[in-house]
């Protein structure tokens, strides 16, 4: 089993060939465990911006702003204004200058963040703990905040995706020969 | 060596710029003699030699060496910066002390660390890895069976995008290096390079991008450009020959040479390629620089060429006129250092600094130039090349083009990102050294 040092050398300095090539790499162990995306569910967290990743469920504004007062105002502000922790609505034209707070409303591009970062991280001390319907009711309640929807309208995986940010059009890609 | 030899040797190579400094080849040629004509910055010189006796030290048995070595105690001062050092709910910054440390390698202790919610205790034996998303066959892997793997040990920097990030202040705060350069340290990495087990799974030929994914409690994850992690991207698990230290990801950290801090993801679970970005607060809000105007920078991934003087620096004053090395890191996600400039009178005149071998990729390099200081005041400033022509960007340069803070910032606080610019150092009379603009 034990190659030449060499030998060795040569297939590591060969590693990117390999990987052009369409050969799986041999040199491995190859000690990799197949699993079924069903057994992965539980980490597939990611939201992406084109909605894929959007569980079942639905909440609106009104929801949300039941569960937030609950969980969420103590560090965030009753309103979204901000506390011993980042505001979550207002905020000044980015036009301000380079050091302009950032929100929701004035520099989120896409509202699929809102409920990623919402589900995966908050609140602070139980992350991972909101129902799905709870992270929807939640980001509706944000949005209505920061004036970008309705209080009526519903959030799900359809009409979640086609919110359109306020900010959407504001960035520059800084390396776009390395961004694909 | 006395001082008469010395200065024979540094006279005869000259002056190579203005206000003292010396061409950096004295030391080379010089070699100890010089070495040992070098007046260090905090330790006073005796009028005269004492008359040398025996040791209180030496005069017994010293302590055994323990399982595992600790420093002097004469050196427990040098240490990290934090800025929240009881874990409040909001993200935690450890600064490396620059200014206290020589060569490249940053010990694990001191290598900076910035977490969003702290470092997760995991037990090695039940973390996994999983590989998934767009790949013939989603994997997953044990640590027990990464350490069957081929590695490779690579030396390199890691550095946060908002390392530097006083420098957008109007008025330079009045700071260390530690506190303007704190996030930023150099490691030599072991580990499985990404693109191995990417292969194992099976890349499908649709994907262009992947997320990797932690187990810290809020799950951070960037997304990466697939071409990266085949190019480069490693799955570090030692850090200077030892296991990676929980604030740098124990037991297994995602490795983007050169690439933004935050997307070196630590404490690594979950890698799923993707044939678009997942658009994570940390790309889409965070590590988004605003430019002035209000539009924004998004997918800022390098780290681009930077260097600055650790010695003299604040802190470290001066103590008599007499000959100095000036020392200092530089680095560029884009190679090798090529080059570094050293100025003492504030940038008009530049002399070249040695640098130490060896210069490897995307790491530290330390520079070195000897350096005679009458007394006088001065202004030191560094400026590097990279093998790719870049060159740091003067501060106005950097102003023009990206603003600066539109009031005075706290220490702590990250008015904006990516600053690369120089780091200029006044001496006074007095030999005291305070950061300024020049
Ligand atoms: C214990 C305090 C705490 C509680 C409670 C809390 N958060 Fe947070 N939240 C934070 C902190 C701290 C951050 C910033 C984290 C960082 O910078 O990495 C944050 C960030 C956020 C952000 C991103 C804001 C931005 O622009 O960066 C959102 C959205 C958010 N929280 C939503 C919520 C919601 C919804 C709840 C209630 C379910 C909640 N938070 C409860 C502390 C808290």
């Amino acid at each position: 089993m034990f190659m030449r040092n060499a030998e060795y050398l040569a297939i590591l300095a060969a590693g990117l060939f390999f990987l052009a090539s369409t050969n799986s790499y041999t040199q491995t162990p190859n000690l990799g465990m197949p699993i079924d995306e069903q057994d992965i569910a539980a980490w597939d967290i990611d939201i992406l911006p084109d909605g894929t990743g959007l569980p079942l469920g639905q909440g609106t504004a009104g929801e949300g702003k039941i569960i937030y007062e609950q969980k969420c105002a103590v560090c965030h502000g009753v309103n979204g204004e901000g506390g011993i922790s980042p505001a979550l609505a207002g905020g000044d034209p980015l036009s301000n200058g380079i050091d302009t707070g950032k929100t929701i409303g004035n520099f989120w591009p896409y509202a699929t963040t809102i409920f990623d970062y919402t589900r995966r991280a908050m609140p602070w001390f139980a992350p991972r703990t909101l129902t799905d319907n709870e992270v929807y009711s939640l980001t509706a309640y944000l949005l209505v905040l920061n004036d970008i929807i309705n209080e009526e309208v519903v959030m799900n995986a359809n009409t979640l995706p086609e919110v359109r940010m306020p900010n959407r059009d504001g960035f520059i890609v800084r390396f776009p020969e390395r961004t694909p | 060596m006395n001082k008469k030899d010395s200065t024979r040797v540094w006279k005869d190579l000259g002056p190579a710029a203005e206000n003292g400094l010396f061409d950096r080849r004295a030391f080379f040629k010089g070699g100890s003699v010089l070495a040992a004509a070098i007046t260090g910055y905090t330790i006073a010189k005796p009028l005269q030699a004492q008359t040398l006796s025996d040791d209180p030290w030496s005069g017994s048995a010293g302590t055994p060496s323990g399982p595992y070595e600790t420093r002097s105690r004469f050196e427990n001062d040098v240490v990290r910066t934090m800025t929240n050092p009881n874990g409040e709910p909001r993200s935690q910054q450890s600064r490396t002390p620059h200014h206290m440390l020589d060569g490249t390698f940053t010990p694990n202790g001191l290598h900076f660390v910035i977490s969003r919610s702290g470092s997760p205790d995991i037990d090695p034996e039940q973390h996994r890895l999983v590989i998934h998303g767009l790949v013939k066959q989603p994997l997953v892997f044990t640590l027990e069976s990464l350490m069957r793997y081929p590695m490779v040990s690579r030396m390199h920097f890691v550095e946060c995008g908002g390392n530097s990030a006083p420098m957008w202040s109007p008025e330079p705060l009045d700071a260390d290096v530690q506190g303007l350069h704190g996030y930023v340290s150099c490691a030599e990495w072991s580990g499985v390079m990404l693109s191995t087990l990417l292969e194992e799974a099976g890349i499908d030929p649709t994907a262009k991008w992947l997320i990797a994914e932690g187990s810290d409690s809020l799950a951070l994850h960037r997304s990466i450009p697939l071409s990266k992690a085949l190019d480069d991207a490693m799955i570090a698990l030692y850090q200077n020959g030892e296991k990676l230290m929980p604030g740098n990801g124990y037991p297994m950290r995602l490795l983007v040479p050169g690439w933004e801090g935050n997307m070196n993801v630590k404490w690594l679970r979950r890698i799923e390629l993707l044939d678009q970005p997942a658009m994570s607060i940390y790309e889409a809000r965070t590590y988004a620089p605003i430019l002035p105007g209000g539009k924004a920078y998004q997918f800022y991934f390098l780290q681009e060429v930077k260097s600055f003087i650790t010695r003299p620096s604040p802190g470290l004053s001066m103590n008599g006129q007499g000959l100095y090395e000036i020392s200092g890191v530089a680095y560029s996600a884009n190679g090798r250092i090529s080059k570094v400039l050293v100025s003492a009178d504030g940038g008009q005149t530049w002399a070249e600094a040695a640098l130490q071998e060896p210069v490897l990729s995307k790491a530290f390099t330390r520079f070195r130039i000897p350096w005679q200081w009458d007394g006088g005041p001065a202004v030191l400033q560094s400026r590097a090349w990279d093998e790719a022509g870049h060159v740091q960007p003067t501060r106005s340069e950097i102003v023009a083009a990206r603003g600066e803070a539109s009031r005075v910032p706290s220490l702590n606080g990250f008015p904006s990102q990516h600053y690369n610019g120089p780091t200029s150092w006044q001496i006074d009379q007095a030999g005291e050294v305070k950061h300024v603009y020049a």
